[in-house]
């Protein structure tokens, strides 16, 4: 049962993407943000969507799981085109319904900002497919780095990542085991109104609360008989290596950016 | 080598001040490459000694000193170098998503170079019979698995003592001798003294010397075979004797003339057949 425990939505591989330094992948996921905003033509809308298909491609991701990870935006995407198809009141009238007119500005404004949506969930997505929580967690630590220098956290911040990350599957396992215990003591986690459910939850709640606090407790006294004082005077195991995929992709988002503003309008 | 021992010399020990004494003018001493099994039922303050010996507590009255050196605010991290701890409950003293990462946890915590770290992390995975795993998260290990991961763990810093402080007390009987099997091996094959401290009297058979705490005092100190002599008190101070003590009485009981005092199965059988033989 727990061995196919995965947290996160991370698929194993070996694609170029895989490969990729994580601290790449979220540079340029971060600038590929901010691009997204300054396309407003039909050519530099195709170089974003090219850019965000051909790493979707590279993957080698099944497009069902990228599918899937759009789901629950399915209806913000909706949401905003249709908000922007119905107040939207310049260009031409395309279509009047029932005495409601639809714009043409309207509906290239829904159709770009839906695309936009798109593309960002897509690649962001992607890095969550592609890396394990555990790299995230690395390439945020380094990447913040500069800002240990304004006394920020940074160190901190990455071992309560990779520790609430070792701990999630040991939470679920009690959880499971706990909500066994009170269902044999006629706890019924299932059936009634959703307010009794919402009651019955508490009985699993409060335990799991105790004992969480207590190996939280038990983790830090164990930490510090081996010897944690904090990050400084800190060496890593886990090294982050820039390759040549990454000078690759930093050569193709170059392209990318200066071919944006050659097909911007 | 001159001073390499942890010695305790009048200590004294209370969490608060109104709170009564968990320890009371305890002095003994470990001494090189010396296996010592502290044992007593719950509360004696057998746990308060493993806390103070890796000052993670510090005492009230008398000194703790490792290797000649006392255990205070200031020394406490080259202390905790030395000293070498494993505890109860497998779980909650995994640090690292993976066992690699968990036993490097330790080595980065005392800034050692990568290099020497990964040479560190095969040979203690080595010595515990856990390599392979060194891709495995914790939620795939068993709880034996977890606790020879940790005594790999403190074994990586290459400390010259280790405490274990209950560690087999939450795994099952396989688990459990998995563990006293990996502890005997890497205390035969390495320069090191350890403290296993238990309220199990089966786990105490193979340590050189016992130390017995009763009411925070030390009740009575000696090896193993002297301990099980003193059964009646033994049960008095809530401890229990292992089976094979208790059939060795017996057969005292229905006449056998046993020349020494079993340890184990093995020792009892040898006296049976000697005995069997003789006759």
């Amino acid at each position: 049962m727990s061995n196919s425990m995965i947290i996160g939505q991370y698929i194993p591989g070996d694609s170029f993407v895989h490969r990729l330094d994580p601290r790449s992948k979220i540079a340029i996921i971060f600038f590929f943000v901010i691009i997204v905003f300054f396309a407003n033509s039909v050519m530099s809308y195709g170089l974003l969507a090219l850019f965000a298909i051909g790493s979707a491609a590279t993957s080698r991701i099944p497009l069902t799981y990228i599918m899937k990870g759009l789901k629950p935006v399915w209806f913000l995407v909706i949401f905003t085109f249709l908000l922007h198809l119905i107040v939207t009141k310049q260009g031409e009238v395309l279509v009047s319904i029932l005495g409601w007119e639809i714009y043409e500005e309207g509906l290239i404004q829904g159709a770009a900002i839906s695309l936009r949506f798109f593309l960002l969930i897509m690649v962001t997505s992607l890095l969550t497919f592609t890396t394990t929580p555990i790299e995230i967690t690395d390439a945020i630590e380094e990447l913040l780095g500069p800002l240990k220098k304004v006394n920020f956290p940074v160190h901190e911040l990455a071992l309560m990542m990779s520790i609430s990350l070792r701990f999630i599957p040991t939470l679920m396992q009690e959880t499971e085991k706990i909500s066994k215990a009170q269902a044999s003591r006629g706890v019924d986690f299932r059936t009634g109104s959703f307010k009794d459910r919402v009651k019955a939850v508490i009985p699993l709640l409060v335990p799991l609360f105790v004992s969480a606090f207590k190996r939280a407790e038990e983790l830090a006294m164990a930490m510090e008989a081996r010897g944690y004082q904090g990050g400084e005077g800190r060496t890593k195991l886990r090294e982050l290596h820039l390759g040549k995929s990454d000078v690759y992709l930093y050569i193709m988002f170059i392209l990318l950016v200066i071919g944006l503003f050659l097909t911007r309008s | 080598m001159g001073n390499t021992q942890i010695e305790f010399r009048n200590v004294s020990f209370r969490y608060q001040e109104d709170m009564p004494w968990v320890l009371k003018d305890v002095s003994f001493t470990i001494n090189n490459n010396e296996w010592v099994a502290m044992i007593g039922h719950n509360g004696s303050g057998k746990s308060t000694i493993a806390k103070l010996m890796n000052g993670l507590l510090f005492p009230q009255e008398g000194e703790i000193l490792v290797d000649g050196q006392q255990v205070t605010a200031s020394s406490v991290w080259d202390i905790r170098r030395k000293v070498g701890m494993v505890f109860q409950n497998p779980d909650n003293q995994f640090v690292g998503t993976t066992v690699r990462d968990d036993v490097a946890f330790g080595m980065e915590n005392h800034g050692m170079a990568r290099d020497l770290m990964l040479k560190r992390i095969t040979e203690s995975l080595e010595a515990v019979g856990m390599n392979g795993y060194e891709r495995h998260e914790p939620h795939r290990l068993s709880g034996g698995q977890k606790q020879r991961v940790a005594i790999a763990s403190v074994l990586a810093v290459s400390p010259q003592y280790i405490i274990l402080d209950e560690a087999t007390a939450m795994l099952d009987p396989k688990g459990r001798k998995e563990i006293m099997e990996t502890i005997r091996e890497v205390q035969s094959a390495r320069d090191l003294s350890l403290v296993t401290i238990t309220h199990d009297l089966l786990e105490v058979t193979q340590a050189d010397r016992v130390i017995v705490m009763n009411g925070g005092e030390i009740w009575m100190e000696g090896t193993p075979r002297e301990l099980f002599r003193k059964k009646e008190q033994l049960i008095e101070i809530g401890l229990d004797t292992p089976f094979v003590s208790k059939l060795a009485e017996e057969l005292k009981g229905a006449g056998l003339p046993l020349t020494r005092e079993p340890l184990n199965h093995q020792e009892l059988l040898e006296e049976l057949w000697t005995f069997h033989s003789t006759r």
